[in-house]
């Protein structure tokens, strides 16, 4: 029997329609394409009307089989097949088309656009008739998930998960959670002090009887998919055993050996080669830098062996390798500081007055290396004048073009303590002032009026060569106030350059891990850039904070809570559907070849000996198609993809096109 | 011809990286030529070789096949297979009689969408260089070239002779 195939146009509003003759395109294909008994064309298909029309068509005119020819799959096929499902449709019986984002949004004119989307309508006319109904597989969610950074993000996620009853695990690179936020003094535009807000969600996180804490630890493998993930923790080896350690920090005490703390102390400050991040760490166990320990790199010391009463040291302890099953995965693992070195005219590294905004946070920090006094690099002298430098490595082309989005209230808050703790003349190079959240702008204006100065124009160069007097043994800025249209020179004792947010450098290689992928910039791609913002492509792994585009803290916390409700709503609901697209072998037809054997990176297929026949583990098939064009033999199908469905998609392609003549021609067809 | 050369193209896309470069650059309204008709698949690696030829025997100019950058591959390793059927189908193509260049893999992520459609537009613009397909026929099926071969042949007979 002949299927009963609707064609849908929509318009898309104008989006659609503006560049492609939607009419023509529906009256054509009702009079052009065989089997097509009903084509319609409609302002929004995806309308609860547009919906409606389709649904009523199934039942009335007995379709059985749909197109819609709208806008990417990825977008509405969702809506679409839920549509079909209510008329009764299964709905893998019905194909999109997209005329939106291939068609009339990249076309220049309208003849070729109608043309290229009669062709594509063709297309899956040709293939829709040869779908078949499929049922959507059901996978069980594992409740456990996996949070990957234990940054304010991570942590919010972590605690909103384990507060509502589930097991979280969390891993976090460093011997401390905490993240940058950590390193902070105070925060915009409050000025509450980042350590009290924070410290409590990090114990919190260790003592919930929901969460186990892996710090020190990476995440190093991930297979699987939505639901049941397997995922592989390596737990680097601390040294020191964390069943015994009770935090006291006597081996801290006496370590003879004293190294620059270049991580949380960013060079600022020393650190042991035992120690811990800071003293609020979370957990309260150091952590032998093997790289700088005199045992490890001289084979002497051992002191804080003989130090530590419970003998918790361990040198000779391995890395450890964790194997867990989890749900849903959540990554936060955050940003890094833009290397300001990369910009040698503002002398970073070699001028020895300036800074960068994270040097200048643990300046002022009570708890960092100059016990919260603002003092040059000396370490002595309170300067008289600062300059605050905007966008540095940021909205720049030479670095990356974003806008960091934390750094002008950061640097507003940087000018507040500044003038509160040294009463010093402080000057923001900017080149838009961005304060655009709640009470973001009204902390501006309370710098206008505690006489911080606002410079409108990019810093062309910081130089301690003095070219006129006052300003010997200065920083100079020079730069082109852009409000009084000329070139201004100003001498400061010190320079703050507001660094930019940066991706993690192995955020691509983390991301490859889960499946998901990076903006060319680096930042992790969500689902949809407004409406799913903590979603990425890959079902069952999210994302949260920063490591999605730079963020500032209450952001980083909403997407954390935010990741965490979507994974406690897949948790609920108990199982997700899988789309049915996976491989499976004929094994009549099956000669035992096994060339499908090594096509398959998930060793989904597996070899019968005793009947010499391959067969696919449904459960492990990920759908790629890899093996259905490897068998010799065509015998294995790909569902919703098979060879069949993909040659009439090719044929309705080109139903425009004369087919070439002669044997050989006849012979690939 | 009055009318210039606009040739067919179909697009082997993978669900992953290159169709939604194709959807981003529809999204960031990045024009580019409407000749690459584009049928979606899981990934490169479903790209049977025998489609490619299918394509072009229905008529088609020139096919191009995209997926995820080598080491990208959202199965882990399947664009590898795609690269060595690529270089197969290469050689298929060049044994029919075929240029070769009518056939493009190329690789975009899911950010690129600017470059895939540079890379359309290139291969568009290759592709109507060297003009519209013409699939040759096999040497007996065509009288000119079978008229040539018998031609030779008569005029070897002698050297082809087969001693009794």
């Amino acid at each position: 029997m002949a299927e009963r195939v609707g064609v849908y146009v929509c318009h898309c509003g104008s989006n659609i329609a503006g560049m492609v003759d939607c009419e023509a395109v529906a009256r054509w294909a009702k009079e052009n394409v065989s089997d097509v008994a009903v084509s319609r064309d409609y302002k929004f298909m995806c309308s609860s009307l547009g919906q409606a029309m389709i649904e009523e068509d199934i039942r009335k005119e007995g379709l059985t089989r749909v197109v819609v020819a709208a806008c990417s799959p990825h977008l509405h096929e969702k809506t679409f097949r839920r549509a079909c499902s209510n008329a009764g449709l299964n709905p893998y019986l019905m194909q999109m088309c997209n005329i939106r984002e291939h068609v009339s949004w990249v076309a220049q004119e309208r003849d070729p656009a109608t043309e290229k989307a009669k062709s594509l309508i063709s297309a899956a006319v040709a293939r829709v008739k040869r779908q078949e109904p499929l049922e959507p597989m059901k996978v069980g969610v594992n409740p456990r998930t996996l949070v990957v950074g234990g940054g304010i993000a991570g942590l919010q996620a972590t605690l909103e998960l384990a507060d509502a009853g589930y097991p979280v695990v969390l891993v976090e690179r460093s011997p401390s959670i905490g993240g940058h936020m950590a390193q902070f003094d105070k925060t915009f535009p409050t000025l509450d002090c980042s350590a009290c807000i924070l410290t409590p969600k990090m114990s919190e996180a260790y003592q919930h009887e929901n969460v186990t804490l892996y710090s020190y630890a990476e995440l190093e493998e991930v297979s699987g998919s939505v639901g049941a993930f397997k995922v592989r923790i390596r737990k680097r080896a601390r040294s020191v055993r964390e069943d015994l350690c009770t935090g006291c920090g006597a081996c801290i005490e006496k370590c003879p050996r004293k190294v620059v703390d270049n991580d949380f102390e960013v060079g600022l400050g020393y650190r042991k080669a035992i120690y811990m991040p800071f003293p609020q760490a979370v957990p309260k166990i150091p952590v032998i830098d093997r790289e700088n320990c005199t045992w490890f790199q001289r084979g002497k010391c051992r002191v804080c062996e003989k130090m530590c009463q419970p003998g918790a040291i361990d040198y000779d302890q391995q890395d450890e390798i964790i194997e867990l099953d989890v749900g849903n995965i959540i990554l936060a693992t955050g940003w890094k500081l833009f290397d300001c070195r990369k910009i040698p005219q503002y002398g970073y590294g070699r001028l020895a007055n300036v800074f960068t905004n994270m040097e200048f946070e643990r300046l002022c920090n009570a708890a960092g290396p100059t016990s919260g006094k603002i003092v040059l690099r000396d370490g002595k002298t309170e300067p008289r004048s600062v300059a605050i430098v905007h966008c540095v490595g940021s909205r720049d082309k030479n670095h990356n073009e974003h806008c960091s989005a934390v750094c002008c209230m950061a640097a507003l808050k940087f000018g507040h303590l500044v003038l509160e703790k040294t009463g010093a003349e402080v000057y923001s190079f900017y080149i838009d002032m961005r304060t655009n959240q709640k009470m973001y702008e009204e902390f501006y204006c309370r710098l206008l009026e505690e006489g911080m100065h606002f410079i409108r124009g990019r810093v062309a160069e910081i130089t301690d060569a003095a070219r006129m007097p006052g300003e010997e043994g200065k920083l100079i800025i020079q730069c082109e106030d852009t409000l009084l249209g000329r070139q201004r020179r100003i001498p400061v004792d010190m320079v703050i350059l507001m660094g930019a947010l940066e991706p993690q450098a192995d955020a691509k290689e983390l991301g490859l891990k889960c499946g998901i992928s990076c903006s060319m910039a680096g930042w992790y791609t969500e689902r949809h850039p407004k409406l799913d913002p903590v979603a990425t492509m890959t079902d069952g792994v999210f994302v949260a904070g920063a490591c999605q585009g730079a963020k500032d803290i209450p952001a980083a916390v909403a997407q954390g809570a935010a990741a965490a409700a979507r994974v406690m709503g897949m948790i609920t609901k108990g199982t997700v559907e899988i789309e049915p697209v996976v491989a499976s072998i004929d094994e009549e037809g099956c000669s035992g070849c096994r060339i499908c054997n090594n096509m398959c990176p998930y060793n989904a297929i597996e070899y019968d000996a005793g009947r010499n026949v391959s067969r696919v583990i449904t459960a492990l098939c990920k759908g790629c198609g890899t093996c259905v064009a490897a068998c010799p033999a065509g015998v294995i199908t790909g569902s919703h993809f098979n060879n069949e469905q993909i040659g009439a998609e090719i044929e309705g392609i080109l139903w425009d096109a004369r087919a070439a003549a002669g044997r050989g021609a006849a012979a690939a067809v | 011809m009055s009318e210039a050369f606009e040739p067919r193209i179909v697009g082997f896309l993978c669900n992953w990286c290159s169709y939604r470069a194709a959807d981003l650059a529809g999204i960031s309204r990045i024009k580019h030529a409407p000749n690459v008709r584009i049928i979606r698949v899981m990934c490169s690696g479903r790209v049977d070789p025998s489609f490619v030829l299918k394509a072009l025997a229905l008529g088609a100019d020139g096919v191009m096949v995209a997926g995820c950058h080598p080491g990208e591959c959202h199965y882990i390793e399947q664009n590898y297979k795609t690269i060595r059927r690529y270089g197969m189908l290469k050689h298929t193509l060049k044994a029919f009689g075929l240029e070769d260049d009518r056939v493009r893999l190329i690789w975009a992520s899911a950010a690129e969408g600017q470059q895939l459609a540079e890379a359309i537009d290139r291969f568009v613009q290759d592709v109507r260089r060297l003009g519209p397909l013409n699939w040759p026929r096999f040497w007996n099926e065509d009288p000119a070239r079978l008229a040539a071969v018998e031609k030779m042949a008569a005029e070897h007979a002698e050297a082809m002779e087969v001693p009794a």
